[in-house]
């Protein structure tokens, strides 16, 4: 066991460097002058080249990334061009906002998904099962930005009832929490959470069918076992690739709610990205890449790990 | 031999009765017509595809035509049966020439991610070991990118445009496809009929096209037209942040964008476009189960 | 390929076969071998059938892979009909053309998405036959193992029944027009009516068609039925090697009369109290020293936990590995033995 944890952590290091590797070329694939942002204009080819050897871009390229790996390995992830201020400070916060506006989303589509599909997976009843399929796919197939702007057109312009874009004045002081934070958080989270929402449904409603049909459940109904005992073991068994699936859609949400972020305005990882986009800010835009690439790493490698304490069936390479 | 003896050495009648009933593929179409709610689906995306292609004939106006005095005009107003845009420009017109390029967003990364990725995959399935390893490796590097955000920042970098968002998404699509190939390559290499191909002494190029190929591709067109949707919103998604196509092109997603501006005078105009992306999805999504099932059944 | 030594030269000649299967430990690292085939030899004589018998695991699937260099042999040379394979005589490719295989009936041994007709042709083509060619004598092949081309050539594998299906191998494996068919396990999987119709349909192909067999079987009543030599094999060695009846009649290996005592009799006068042979095979990554039978053995004494026996004649084309029967061998058993003739 502790073999194959250290096996997958071995495993990951290769990746993260892949990882910071394709984050290192972005600056290199992206059109025009890596520093034309900085240059003033009509710079002299003399002004050009100084400043290039100023930033290090004259040395070839596997030296500087070694360099850029060793900043970012420190913590340094650069100065932001827009702002001026270190790439962290910006990030770190956001991070902090969209973990909260994540957390929340998980929780939410956790709690509704997993009732909808032990509903359905437990009821005999075709329409029960019919209804939260459709939701199911619903779910997934919803463009979840369209999803927001339609809750805030429903909620906020309609309705007046929530506001349609912000963060709570809080900020991420959950402690601190009140009705209006609450109200600013309501709106995102549940259009972030109908994904979630939307898979966990399907698969907890598949899993708990096909156990139920398997032959060690009529063996204990045959021995007369009341029916919620039967239900604790029904659920025990369809757990683990529920959790695993749970994990994944988390770490998914927390790379993936840009979109979101940017109809409800949530100053989160993915405002950040798409400001860094929009101004070109590309020290920005790789110390927010890395970051969340390197969070969705260790949440799937922890979601790994999990699983196969939890079922040892479960053991990949 | 008599016939009495030949019956006896030789075995009595055939398990099934007449002729082959067909092969796979057929098999497989057979199941699918027969589900309604998929028929259901397939004509929706016909509908929507036959007046993307038509556009020029099926459209009511110009999609380009502006007009200052008609903007945000509601549906069912005379002669704009769902409403004008924020620039005056006709919805409907605008909806149905904005599926050619949301369609197509959809459909070519994943057409192309699944030849690149099949490819890769079968590959590494097939030779396994080192080649194994050293596709599968890097193919990893790219998987611990969540795709919306291997999207944006792939599109970010090159810059907008419909082209780059077709690059970057093809690349999003590429590693899941590539596992799931060399996944269900891994299996059938195994199989005992592989290795009697193997025997014959056929080259591996030979024995792949000819046998791991017909065995293979079922899964893989499964997986990736279920990979279809997420291409449609994904890309949807890309225009909608400005990434993808640019104004004044009709393009579900874009139009997303610029409407939202009048989300408080004229909700109703702005939430529409994302009707179309929405029904083109889950009707793509009720398909690729419809296959799926199909082809878990053995007939 | 043409007949070139007569009938006295074999058909295949194998010395020193050996393959190691490598394991590999948590990091990856080679730390132990699964000895599969350890240093075997044997001839393969025109016209004959040779059955091959032991226990699962004891090397004879690999022995047929190896035969067939579906598996790289770690090492060992094997000469068809006097010529070597590799450098200087046979290619692979030759030797392909030349000794096919007849897998066990399984769904898996057929492509699912070929139909008979395609299977059969997918050899032919691959030695340069054209597609209308490789298709009529694919049918032929059909007609040979008694299926009607125009019934069966378009079906599916699960459009057939697994006496069918095995057909359908068998047709694969003659199409090419091989010198030897290799037979591994192609009856086991069957029932008892449908194996006796595919056995006799063998027995009649080898006669029309001038084949040599290997056939490999755990099941040592279906071999005696079959074969004209045996050859029995354990954790990767062989143990004995000699005429069929001579064999079954008169075993000399203990083990070879302990795998004879355990098949099951529809005498009730032969009634059994103590099994013969007991427990498992060991582990072919650490087998016993010396004699590998030793640890099962009723007959161990210390020459058999130090040296290793090997094949020694004890009659007429007829050899065991076993210290208790060769002569000056330093077990006890063995003293009385006069030298063989």
């Amino acid at each position: 066991m502790h073999l194959y944890i250290l096996r997958r952590l071995l495993y990951t290091l290769p990746i993260i460097v892949g990882v910071t590797i394709v984050c290192f070329s972005f600056i290199h694939l992206a059109p025009g002058d890596p520093i034309s942002a900085v240059l003033p204009e009509n710079a002299s080819p003399q002004v050009v080249a100084e400043i290039k050897a100023a930033y290090g871009f004259d040395k070839p390229l596997p030296i500087q990334y070694l360099k850029w790996l060793g900043h970012v390995a420190e913590g340094d992830f650069g100065t932001s061009i827009m702002t001026h201020r270190s790439v962290v400070s910006e990030v770190l916060p956001a991070v902090a906002n969209t973990a909260l506006l994540a957390i929340t989303a998980i929780l939410l589509g956790f709690t509704i998904g997993i009732s909808l599909g032990l509903v359905a997976g437990f009821s005999n009843r075709r329409i029960t099962d019919r209804s939260v399929t459709a939701f199911a796919v619903a779910g997934i197939s919803i463009p979840h930005y369209w999803l927001g702007m339609v809750m805030v057109v429903v909620f906020a312009v309609l309705l007046r009832a929530l506001p349609a874009t912000g963060m709570g004045p809080a900020g991420t002081d959950v402690w601190l929490f009140t009705a209006d934070d609450l109200r600013h958080l309501i709106l995102p989270a549940m259009t972030l959470a109908m994904i979630p929402a939307g898979v966990l449904a399907r698969s907890v409603r598949a899993m708990v069918a096909e156990v139920r049909r398997q032959e060690f459940v009529q063996t204990l109904r045959g021995k007369g076992l009341g029916r919620a005992r039967i239900f604790l073991h029904i659920v025990k068994n369809a757990a683990p690739p529920i959790l695993a699936i749970m994990g994944l859609q988390f770490a998914q949400l927390l790379g993936g709610s840009i979109l979101v972020e940017t109809v409800f305005a949530w100053p989160g990882t993915g405002f950040l990205l798409n400001a860094a986009i929009a101004t070109r800010d590309l020290p920005l835009l790789q110390g927010t890449v890395i970051v969340l690439a390197t969070f969705f790493v260790l949440t799937n490698l922890l979601v790994d790990i999990l699983q196969t304490a939890i079922d040892p069936r479960v053991r990949r390479a | 031999m008599s016939a009495v003896a030949e019956k006896a050495v030789f075995g009595t009648a055939p398990a099934t009765k007449g002729r082959s009933t067909g092969g796979f593929w057929r098999r497989v179409a057979r199941h699918v017509l027969r589900d309604k709610a998929a028929l259901f689906c397939a004509a929706i995306l016909a509908a929507i595809a036959m007046s993307a292609i038509f556009a020029p004939w099926v459209a009511p106006a110009d999609p380009y035509k502006t007009s200052m005095i008609r903007r945000l005009l509601p549906p069912f107003s005379p002669h704009f049966i769902l409403g004008t845009d924020e620039l005056g420009r006709d919805m409907l017109s605008r909806l149905i020439y904005g599926g050619r390029v949301s369609l197509t967003m959809g459909l070519a990364p994943v057409i192309l991610a699944t030849v690149l990725g099949g490819s890769l995959g079968v590959i590494a399935g097939y030779f396994g070991k080192h080649i194994n390893m050293a596709i599968m490796r890097i193919i990893d590097v790219f998987y611990a990118f969540p795709s919306v955000l291997l999207a944006v920042a792939m599109a970010g970098v090159l810059g907008a445009g419909i082209v780059n968002s077709l690059i970057s998404l093809t690349l999003v699509f590429i590693p899941p496809i590539a596992r799931v190939a060399e996944s269900v390559t891994t299996q059938v290499r195994d199989q005992d009929y592989v290795e009697a191909a193997r025997a014959t002494g056929a080259s591996a190029a030979r024995i792949i096209v000819q046998h791991v190929l017909a065995n293979v591709t079922g899964p893989i067109l499964t997986y990736a037209s279920s990979l279809v949707s997420i291409a449609i919103i994904i890309s949807s998604g890309l225009s909608f942040l400005g990434l993808g196509a640019a104004p004044p092109i009709a393009d579900w997603g874009l139009m997303l964008n610029t409407l939202r501006q009048a989300i408080y005078v004229a909700p109703v105009n702005a939430v529409l476009p994302g009707v179309m992306i929405f029904a083109a999805s889950v009707s793509f999504n009720l398909l690729s189960d419809s296959l799926r099932t199909a082809m878990d059944v053995r007939a | 390929m043409r007949d070139r030594g007569g009938p006295a030269q074999p058909l295949l000649s194998v010395t020193g076969l050996r393959k190691y299967f490598p394991l590999r430990g948590p990091l990856g690292n080679v730390n132990a071998h699964v000895q599969a085939v350890d240093g075997i030899g044997f001839n393969v004589m025109k016209g004959e059938t040779l059955g091959v018998v032991g226990e699962s695991g004891c090397g004879k699937s690999t022995t047929a892979r190896l035969l067939m260099h579906l598996i790289e042999p770690d090492a060992g040379e094997i000469v068809m009909d006097g010529d070597p394979i590799g450098q200087g005589g046979i290619t692979v490719r030759e030797l392909r053309r030349n000794v096919q295989m007849v897998f066990q009936d399984s769904y898996a041994s057929l492509n699912p998405r070929h139909s008979a007709t395609t299977e059969i042709a997918f050899g032919l083509k691959v030695h340069g036959m054209k597609a209308a060619q490789a298709r009529q004598q694919a049918h032929a092949a059909l007609r040979l193992v008694g299926l009607d081309p125009d019934l069966f050539g378009d079906r599916y594998p699960h459009e057939m029944s697994g006496g069918q299906r095995q057909r359908v191998n068998v047709a694969r494996g003659i199409a090419l027009n091989p010198r030897l068919l290799i037979l591994d396990e192609s009856v086991s999987a069957l029932d008892k009516s449908v194996q006796a119709q595919v056995l006799n349909l063998l027995a009649d192909l080898k006669d029309r068609l001038n084949l040599t067999y290997m056939f490999i079987s755990h099941d040592l009543n279906v071999v005696h039925h079959v074969a004209d030599r045996v050859l029995v094999m354990y954790l990767g060695k062989v143990f004995e090697i000699g005429p069929a009846d001579s064999i079954y009649a008169k075993a000399a290996h203990p083990y070879t009369k302990a795998l004879l005592a355990s098949r099951l009799s529809m005498n009730p006068a032969h009634r059994v109290s103590a099994a013969p042979l007991t427990g498992d095979p060991p582990n072919p990554v650490r087998p016993p020293s010396g004699c590998r039978f030793r640890s099962r053995c009723t007959l161990a004494e210390t020459i058999c936990a130090v040296e290793e026996p090997a094949l020694n004649d004890i009659a007429v084309a007829h050899q065991v590995a076993c210290h208790a029967v060769t002569p000056g061998s330093g077990h006890s058993l063995a003293r009385g033995i006069a030298n063989a003739a």
